[in-house]
């Protein structure tokens, strides 16, 4: 149980989070979905710890800000928007970096399957800076799954947080990465997304915090805050839900593996 | 080393067995540079006759002592010293500012720890005559340590914005704090006497000429601990190559990290720089050479420079040494003569460095 109350971060007079309450279960999808600069990544790195924001966050009943780095990365392990990677690591290396963090750290086969997970299998030895950037974010996402292997740990769920985890990916590896996030909470684990796509948030979500302003607009099951009252309040222009355009081909990710 | 150099790759993309057979290797390349180096002097005392004369069971002459124990070995144990504290001392830098350019001699903090010997000579005298007489020999190192620890604070602070740190402002600002520390000495080199004059001149060049047992006496203490512990902030380091958040996901006390790396890099540069003034690419070249034979994990990176650093100074010294005996050159010209090249070489071959 991810339990967030009264979340503010001011960055000089701007609130860009305004007495935010927050809520994830384990065993579940929860995406956080808004416009640009909502708040939705500040919303994230609050819940992980990183930057000050006033309130209260405990994970797992684990107070947030009392605790050390190294009992929360045994817990939950957090892929950002880009990882900048300073040295000429091999992508193998990369992702046992954050095996060694976690509790799965002796396992010795765990980087292969956790590279074989995101589609990279075979890529093990090539050096990380060579890859396309949509091949480096998945790496980064095999290295984050490394930490937190098992979905349920000794202490309780395990959780990934996952910051735009399919923002540079094309259509088929979306679906990919978004199947994974949803089998690690089909086995226990807990997933909170930050999603740009509301289509693919709508398939794999199970529930939404949206976000204006810095605020929740709604929260709560896909279908009670993905409605066209929302959307277009939140996005400022007028959305409408689950109806077909007049004319011009549409690609639906819901059709995908479809006949 | 030619067989290190080799970039293959073992099949499974972990490159620790590797990194672990090149701490054997560079061990053993240490140890016979060491040899050499007891072997080799304008004095010609040989290695191989003083252990004949030993198995023979014959006393060693009073002058051959002399020429090893209170010449030969000192230089080496200190050559060893300043070679892996500045080798050591570029990798944690360069860890820490995630960016392989960094390096003490390169960003200032050298010539900040410089400042601080510099003004310990010429001004030490102004001090009471109190704390002078109790500082004594301690003066120019703790000077040059201080000075050096506040270079790579202030360094650090104007280069790092919000937890990321920017390489051109770490250039631009260690361009700075040289010119800085350069019109400092300049102001000072106006000020000294001739005494004076003649100890800066010897600072400025470099060299393990004046190795003695009281030196390393003062440079042991503060360079060794750093050799000994920097192995335990391999995986933080290791962290922040992902930067400093991604760093904190992983658990690692990324604060911590900073300020022991930030104080590890002062305390062995300055120490360093304190006993053989200033010398430089040892601690560029080193681990950049090791990273492209073994990869950048820091649980190998750092005991390996300490011992490539030590070997590659030990022998540049032997250059020094021997290419004009019975004079020698300063140990700073032979450094840059082969780190130069082989700087631009890196700079030539390395793609992903002009992304930075």
């Amino acid at each position: 149980m991810l339990a967030a109350s009264h979340l503010t971060l001011r960055i000089g007079r701007r609130r860009i989070l305004d007495d935010v309450d927050f809520e994830a279960r384990a065993g579940a999808v929860t995406a956080i979905v808004g416009p640009n600069g909502s708040g939705k990544t500040t919303l994230l790195r609050a819940l992980t710890g990183e930057g000050a924001a006033e309130g209260r966050i405990t994970l797992n009943g684990i107070d947030i800000a009392a605790a050390r780095p190294a009992r929360l990365a045994a817990v939950r392990a957090v892929l950002p928007q880009a990882t900048p990677l300073a040295f000429p690591f091999l992508v193998a290396e990369v992702v046992r970096l954050g095996q060694r963090a976690g509790l799965s750290a002796a396992d010795p086969g765990l980087a292969e399957r956790a590279l074989s997970a995101v589609g990279l299998q075979g890529l093990a030895a090539r050096p990380y800076q060579e890859l396309s950037g949509g091949e480096q974010q998945r790496v980064q996402l095999a290295r984050v799954l490394a930490q937190v292997w098992q979905p349920v740990g000794p202490e309780g769920p395990h959780w990934l947080f996952l910051d735009e985890p399919v923002a540079s990916l094309d259509i088929a590896h979306q679906l990919q990465v978004m199947r994974l996030a949803r089998g690690y909470a089909d086995a226990g684990g807990g997933v909170v997304a930050v999603m740009h796509d509301l289509n693919l948030t709508a398939m794999f979500a199970d529930r939404v915090a949206l976000l204006a302003g810095g605020r929740v607009l709604a929260a709560g099951r896909v279908s009670e805050v993905l409605t066209d009252t929302h959307l277009s309040q939140a996005y400022g222009c007028a959305l409408r839900v689950g109806v077909l355009p007049a004319q011009g081909p549409y690609i639906l990710p819901q059709a995908a593996g479809a006949a | 080393m030619v067989a290190l150099m080799r970039p293959d790759v073992a099949p499974q993309g972990d490159r620790s067995a590797r990194a672990r057979q090149a701490t054997v290797v560079l061990f053993a390349c240490l140890a016979l540079v060491a040899a050499l180096s007891l072997g080799t002097g304008a004095s010609g005392v040989s290695l191989v006759d003083l252990a004949a004369g030993w198995l023979r069971g014959e006393a060693m002459a009073a002058r051959d002592r002399v020429v090893l124990f209170d010449i030969r070995l000192p230089r080496l144990a200190m050559g060893m010293l300043v070679g892996a504290a500045l080798a050591v001392s570029g990798a944690l830098m360069q860890g820490l500012f995630r960016n392989p350019l960094a390096d003490p001699g390169l960003v200032g903090v050298g010539a900040g720890a410089g400042l601080g010997a510099v003004l310990a000579i010429v001004l030490g005298g102004l001090l009471p005559a109190g704390l002078a007489a109790a500082l004594g020999q301690y003066l120019v190192p703790a000077a040059a340590f201080l000075a050096g620890w506040a270079a790579t604070l202030l360094l650090y602070a104007v280069s790092s914005r919000q937890g990321r740190t920017s390489v051109a402002t770490m250039l631009l600002a260690g361009i700075a704090l040289g010119a800085l520390s350069g019109a400092a000495t300049g102001i000072l080199i106006y000020l000294a006497d001739d005494r004076q004059l003649r100890d800066l001149t010897f600072w400025g060049l470099g060299s393990l000429g004046g190795a003695s047992w009281q030196k390393i006496a003062l440079a042991a203490p503060l360079i060794l601990p750093v050799l000994l512990l920097s192995p335990l902030l391999a995986r933080g380091l290791n962290g922040l190559a992902l930067g400093e958040a991604a760093a904190l996901h992983m658990g690692v006390e990324v604060e911590r990290v900073k300020r022991l790396a930030i104080l590890s890099v002062a305390a062995a540069t300055g120490a360093a720089v304190a006993v053989s003034g200033g010398i430089g690419f040892i601690g560029i070249v080193v681990p950049h050479l090791l990273r492209l034979a073994s990869g950048p994990d820091h649980r190998y990176l750092l005991p390996n420079a300490a011992l490539l650093g030590a070997a590659l100074l030990v022998g540049a010294d032997m250059v020094a040494r021997l290419v004009v005996a019975p004079a020698e050159l300063p140990i700073g010209i032979v450094t840059a003569v082969l780190g130069a090249p082989v700087f631009l070489f890196i700079l030539l071959r390395s793609r992903g460095i002009l992304d930075l």
